[in-house]
């Protein structure tokens, strides 16, 4: 048994979610770059150069990428042989008012959905804890903007819609949030499951890299096929039309039930953060 | 080419930008979002004067980070303005003549811009560091409880926009994606 004091969370968490928030991941970087070397149509270009001078800026002067600092995402790979000495959740939580406080970051989370009152710092984190084997605690830090999480859709789609409805469905899903989510984007989809792992399999999809693709080659080809029929939509960089709609697909399955299939599509703009460090 | 705009625009200048123009905005702005137009559009409801002169005012849809110490603003990109569709027709009849934002706009909106003569921006989803660079003075003017939602003065320099949908309704996001699938084919 491993201890680790809760105070090593809070310090994690709240410098995990300004360096999110400033620097994009270099696997994104990689892709909007691509994109641009690929893109043929003018107004597209002269979207993903904005873009790529836009997140220079924020990283050169650590200021946020975008500023919906979003709802700060935190998941907790747990080693089952830890001992957290101290409160968890008031730490992460303690983690998210200083980063978002000192950091400088926008406080957009409001304590009740229909009372809407400002929390003021940022919290509650959004905490999503896994135990695992091990004796150390796997930290990740995600910001989700919510111009994408709006255009997010959850169908629990019947056994016989098959791959074609799957596909069907991520289309729609693209399609009907056009310009709303800040094109380019990556898009989460999560298979399978119940109604809410399949949202968290969509979630954490967008947590993996780009580069990364699905371990299964059934699943590496659907994310393939999907990108490529997202980018034939013609909607481009900002909706204003082009190529460069989304810049990855990103898959996560699990087993589900002999009559369902759901299929959660989460959306993320380009700014798609996040950020891991390991106790 | 971009086509530089001082602001304000009046009901007349509103009419000659059309969709699909870049523009490069100068002079005064105003931010308000989801919470800031419901209070605006609840004034105008009382017969009640607004806390700033809406008169050719251009409202941009924006929550910016804390400034740092020596930041005039922190970062200020734009919000999805869907969410401000219940309450635009009200301010643009009451006077509002630009709107700055991104993504698609309700047909109630279009009408209104069409009746009264107002256009709609959209800047740069996601880029809220280089925008805040244009962004030279900003002060709140009301509604200060609502922190990053409060409305604010801003003073901008040549802030990059592009004009979704002009006063006659038409509308980028479908020209442009068509233009676009249209040379693709070819």
């Amino acid at each position: 048994m491993r201890e680790i004091d809760s105070r090593l969370i809070t310090d994690a968490v709240a410098a995990l979610a300004v360096e999110a928030n400033c620097i994009l991941p270099a696997d994104i970087k990689s892709r909007i770059e691509k994109a641009r070397a690929a893109e043929s149509w003018p107004t597209a270009q002269g979207i993903l150069d904005k873009i790529i001078e836009n997140y220079g800026i924020a990283e050169w002067n650590s200021v946020p990428i975008c500023q919906d600092t979003g709802v700060c995402c935190v998941f907790l790979k747990i080693g089952q042989d830890v001992h957290i000495v101290g409160d968890l959740r008031a730490a992460v939580d303690e983690g998210v008012r200083l980063g978002y406080g000192e950091g400088y970051l926008r406080k957009s989370v409001v304590a009740d959905p229909l009372r809407r009152k400002n929390t003021g710092d940022n919290t509650p984190a959004m905490l999503y804890t896994e135990i695992v084997p091990g004796d150390k605690i796997e930290i990740t830090v995600a910001p989700k903007g919510f111009g994408s999480e709006n255009m997010s859709q959850l169908k629990m789609l019947k056994p016989s819609d098959g791959i074609e409805g799957v596909k069907a469905f991520v289309l729609k899903t693209v399609e009907e949030a056009g310009p709303n989510p800040c094109p380019p984007i990556v898009v989460g989809v999560g298979i399978g499951g119940t109604f809410d792992k399949a949202a968290y399999l969509a979630k954490k999809a967008l947590m993996r890299s780009t580069e990364e693709r699905n371990s299964e080659l059934f699943y590496a080809e659907l994310e393939a096929e999907l990108l490529e029929k997202i980018n034939s939509l013609g909607i481009g960089p900002q909706g204003f039309g082009g190529k460069t709609t989304a810049l990855a697909v990103n898959i996560e399955t699990m087993p589900t039930h002999i009559a369902g299939l759901p299929v959660a599509v989460n959306i993320n703009c380009h700014v798609t953060r996040h950020k891991s460090a390991v106790l | 080419m971009e086509r530089k705009l001082k602001l304000p625009i009046t009901r007349e200048m509103a009419r000659d930008i059309k969709s699909g123009e870049s523009c490069l905005l100068s002079g005064v702005i105003y931010t308000a979002r989801d919470a800031a137009h419901k209070r605006l559009v609840e004034l105008l409801e009382k017969g009640e004067k607004l806390p700033f002169d809406i008169e050719n005012a251009t409202i941009y849809y924006v929550g910016p980070t804390p400034a740092k110490p020596g930041q005039v603003i922190g970062s200020a990109g734009p919000t999805t303005s869907y969410r401000m569709d219940a309450y635009s027709p009200a301010l643009i009849a009451a006077g509002e003549t630009g709107m700055i934002g991104k993504g698609k706009r309700g047909a109630e909106v279009v009408e209104a811009m069409k009746k009264h003569g107002a256009v709609y921006f959209a800047a740069i989803g996601g880029a809220g560091a280089l925008l805040s660079s244009c962004i030279k003075s900003a002060e709140i003017v009301c509604y200060e409880d609502l922190g990053a939602e409060a409305v604010r003065r801003l003073v901008v320099e040549e802030l990059p926009v592009v004009a979704v949908i002009d006063s006659e309704g038409n509308n980028l996001y479908e020209n442009g994606r068509r233009a676009y699938l249209e040379g693709a084919e070819k």
